[in-house]
């Protein structure tokens, strides 16, 4: 790795470029799934590359290449050198980055069980464990379980001087019960939507979530939905559970405070935000219980956006990005701190893989623990509804307009729950909604959820990200307006 | 630089080498690729790369498993067939897994355009160049993309299946940023020739000035004019539940309706990879070549699409539609050309009394899987007409809308056209007016 890094990064620099980065990867993933007592998924990929960006006429160019050998490297990087002079046509000022110091580091994500270890047959016996606890509920019609293992080796170069190795290890778990009756479909997932819980561990992550215990209560749950009743429409005092408000905050939260968002580098395709430069310091993002953090540093817990360096180079930070209700935080790169005259870049560039450049990207972005239980919301609420467990998801191009769909809901009344409601939904507007909040649960019903599937960019990247939350009320909400006719 | 089929023959024959399954399968893909992105009128990033990736499957006592490398050395093909077949022996056997197809033969279809291949980093940001040009003009921003690039992919297997197809891809899009307004649009080919970056920058332009200082109307059911674009954005949440076994499992919305009219009499729906203005391969993920399949006829949900081993269980014919085994999928059509009718834009605006024109959708996702409710919104370009006119730009509008619904209350389509959007995979589809579309709510920013 270290031959190829040094060899790109020597023929940027006498190719011309001002600043050069290389970055080679080799990933590894596993995928395992089974479906209706069957493998469905048994397939392995490894995949070893290296990217150099440079910055050359002021402008920025990218190369990659799997080809690592030195005349495949020495190429690779005389083209991001070619491909940088040619953006250089149509600039309207040179690149300008923050000043980062060099640095020298080796860093490795905890991880007690290496997934790649644990037995292939294992892993099956116990997804076709689960699958067999979902197929004794008479109902399931599909019932799906699935574990995903990666293993991310990267080395940073740069022409500043540093030299960064990390090695990630990523695991994911989760099951599905689908319930076909009566011209409805309904579906329950654990221990969350999309492939489940995600996090930088090892397989005692799927050690802890306890799958096969939890598979046939969310089955029942699953048939149980068609015989519950409709979502009402109206408004209503609303409690989220902690993975549905995980990607709350990821929608109308994390994705507007991307400073390249702000700034207008998403305009033809992720789209803008609404928090613009001027709302820095001074916009009442939320009610005054709200405290979000984006961070990175390992001392946040093991999320999916927790690392030492981002793809630029910079130490993991732990950034206030809401604090007491007051947005104060974006999430920054080198080159938009400069461009907003930021002393230092908050350390959020990551891209997907060897082939692709850095991008802003969430890290852990997470909501502050408050106080109390989930109970302790529900016993405290006179008239609302409980809505858990993604099912869809939609937020305008400027991060402001939202609709949320979750599997499962549960009225309230009288601080009791009451019955089992079917396909709820809430819309909202992302500033009325964080400051209609008034309850956050305590630290003991906290966690830190992974999103594995955001995606950003042209060609388009998927990260993971993380997303700490406790189950939250929010006073007031528009519910069931996608099913009102 | 992609690979030939000699050197894909090559690289199979290595596979077949170290291989010691009953059955053995390679896909090999490889593409070089290049993308030009703009932003506040100036190239931010520039991108290139150059890939391939060896993919191995084996079939071996009714077990099947898949690995991946994109290394080309003796020592990692070697150690991707022990992989593969590592992973079969430690599964349990599937008792309806099918042996591998034999030889097959195939339709040609060209879509490898030199000129696509040549397009070099500074002819993009000449193009580029002139878009901005143009944006400043009307004192307008420019942000968009120009890529072009080329793949090819082999499918070999044991049993002499040989499959090869190389095409190349081209793509311009464009968005004009006004004070308060933004207009898009977007063109790909596999012959970048084809694409006309000064006309769909002078088009984007247009719908950003004209949609200025947009007002805001109430949200309720309106008559819509759906451009192609977010015809296809739409369309593309409707047809993954095409496919047998999405049908056979029960989580399709067209479980219980096959043969019904779910639909207008005057929706016709094909899946047809000969068609000339669509891309892809004249084969499937398992080799099998693709047929051309009527979807939709006059409304009723004529025929599925199967790959081999659902199209076994459901008592059928394959139709070349599956996707690389093992997989959760089954198949999907991903061809589609969708009828139109001889409506132009002017006559579906001429014709409507008060009514919304939209350019695209965005941030579209299923709220019900079996009433296909979708909800998402609408984004660059949305006008108000009215008294046959298109009269001002209108706020962004929420929807909350049923795709089987809306396939009912089509009043009038245009012809088809080679169509990209942002949501689904490229269609060749009509321009549509849709009567009682429903719009949940407006944003208010």
């Amino acid at each position: 790795m270290r031959d190829f890094a040094h060899r790109a990064l020597d023929t940027a620099l006498a190719r011309g470029a001002s600043y050069a980065d290389v970055r080679v990867m080799d990933i590894r993933q596993r995928y395992l799934s089974t479906r209706n007592g069957q493998p469905a998924q048994v397939r392995e990929s490894e995949s070893f590359g290296l990217g150099v960006r440079v910055i050359a006429a002021g402008a920025w160019g990218f190369a990659a290449t799997d080809d690592l050998t030195r005349p495949g490297v020495e190429r690779t990087a005389a083209q991001a050198v070619t491909i940088a002079r040619a953006s250089a046509l149509c600039k309207q000022h040179d690149v300008r980055l923050a000043p980062e110091e060099r640095i020298v580091d080796r860093w490795e994500s905890p991880c007690r069980i290496d997934p790649f270890a644990v037995s292939v047959s294992a892993c099956l016996d116990l997804l076709l464990r689960v699958d067999a606890e979902l197929r004794k509920v008479r109902g399931v019609t599909l019932a799906e379980a699935s574990m995903d293992f990666r293993r991310l080796e990267q080395l940073f170069v740069s022409s500043l001087g540093s030299e960064i190795q990390q090695v990630k290890t990523q695991t994911g778990a989760g099951f599905v019960a689908t319930s076909f009756q009566a011209n409805e479909i309904q579906r329950r997932s654990y221990p969350n939507s999309f492939g489940g819980q995600y996090q930088t561990k090892g397989y005692e992550l799927v050690e802890g979530l306890e799958l096969v215990a939890n598979a046939r209560r969310i089955a029942e749950e699953a048939v149980a939905l068609h015989d519950a009743d409709q979502c009402p429409s109206g408004v209503r005092d609303l409690i989220l559970g902690s993975a549905q408000l995980g990607l709350q905050i990821h929608e109308s939260i994390g994705h507007p405070i991307e400073l390249d968002r702000v700034l207008g580098a998403e305009a033809n395709y992720a789209g803008m935000s609404f928090l613009t430069l001027e709302k820095l310091g001074r916009l009442k993002y939320a009610s005054d219980i709200v405290n979000v953090v984006a961070d990175a540093t390992p001392a946040h817990g093991p999320g999916l956006g927790t690392f030492a360096y981002d793809d630029e180079g910079v130490p993991a930070q732990a950034t206030p990005i809401i604090r007491e209700g007051l947005f104060v935080g974006y999430l920054t790169s080198r080159e938009t701190a400069a461009a907003v005259d930021q002393p230092r870049s908050n350390g959020t560039m990551r891209a997907e893989g060897w082939n692709r450049i850095p991008l802003i990207r969430m890290t852990n972005v997470s909501l502050l623990p408050g106080k109390g239980t989930l109970e302790d919301l529900i016993a405290s609420t006179a008239d609302g509804i409980y809505m858990d467990t993604n099912r869809s998801w939609s937020i305008d191009d400027r991060r402001y307009n939202f609709q949320f769909g979750t599997e499962i809901g549960w009225e309230i009344r009288g601080g009791k729950i009451t019955r089992m409601l079917k396909n709820p939904t809430y819309a909202g507007i992302t500033t009325d909604f964080w400051n209609s909040c008034d309850a956050i649960g305590g630290p003991e019903c906290w966690t830190l959820w992974g999103t594995p599937n955001c995606g950003k960019g042209q060609p388009m990247q998927t990260m993971g990200t993380g997303h700490g939350a406790s189950p939250a009320r929010f006073r007031q909400v528009q519910v069931g307006v996608a099913y009102k006719d | 630089m992609t690979f030939t089929r000699q050197r894909a023959e090559e690289i199979f024959e290595k596979v077949l080498k170290y291989s010691t399954a009953d059955e053995t399968e390679a896909i090999i893909t490889s593409t070089s690729y290049a993308l030009t992105r703009f932003a506040n009128n100036t190239i931010h990033q520039n991108v290139s790369e150059e890939s391939a990736t060896l993919s191995v499957r084996v079939v071996m006592d009714r077990r099947t498993a898949r690995a991946s490398t994109n290394k080309f050395d003796e020592a990692s093909i070697r150690r991707a067939c022990e992989a593969t077949t590592k992973l079969a022996r430690l599964q349990p056997p599937d008792p309806d897994l099918l042996s591998m197809p034999g030889p097959q033969t195939y339709r040609g279809v060209d879509r490898h355009y030199p000129e696509t291949v040549g397009l070099t980093p500074e002819v993009r940001a000449e193009i580029i160049r002139k878009v901005i040009a143009r944006a400043a003009t009307d004192k307008l921003t420019a942000a968009g993309v120009f890529s072009s690039g080329a793949s090819a992919g082999a499918l070999f297997n044991s049993r002499g299946l040989s499959a090869y197809h190389e095409e190349t891809i081209a793509e311009f899009s464009v968005t004009m940023l006004g004070e308060s307004s933004a207009g898009w649009a977007k063109q790909t080919s596999p012959n970048s020739m084809e694409l006309a970056p000064i006309a769909l920058a002078d088009r984007a332009a247009r719908k950003a000035l004209e949609s200025r200082e947009p007002r805001e109307i109430l949200p309720g059911k309106y008559t819509v004019i759906l451009e192609p674009a977010a015809v296809l954005d739409l369309l593309g949440f409707l047809f993954m539940d095409f496919g047998g076994l999405a049908v056979d499992e029960k989580r399709s919305c067209l479980t219980g309706r096959l043969g019904q009219k779910v639909f207008g009499e005057n929706i016709n729906v094909r899946d047809d990879v000969y068609h000339p203005l669509q891309s892809g391969p004249p084969f499937d993920g398992e080799g099998m070549p693709r047929q051309r399949v009527t979807l939709i006829e006059r409304g009723v949900v004529k025929n599925l699409v199967f790959a081999r081993q659902s199209a076994r269980k459901m008592g059928t014919e394959p139709t070349g539609h599956g996707f690389p085994l093992p997989n959760e999928m089954g198949e999907a059509p991903m061809n589609i050309v969708m009828e139109g009718n001889r409506s132009s834009m002017e006559d579906m605006i001429g014709s409507t009394a008060r009514g919304l024109l939209v350019t695209r959708l965005w941030y579209i996702r299923e709220v019900d899987p079996y009433q296909k409710i979708l909800t998402g919104m609408t984004r660059d370009g949305t006008f108000w007409i009215e008294d046959g006119a298109v009269r001002y730009g209108v706020k962004n509008l929420r929807f909350n809308q049923s795709a089987l619904t809306m396939l009912g209350q089509v009043e009038m389509l245009s012809p088809p056209q080679r169509t990209s959007g942002e949501e689904s995979f490229d269609m060749v589809v009509p321009a549509m007016k849709v009567r009682e579309f429903n719009f949940s709510s407006v944003t208010k920013h």
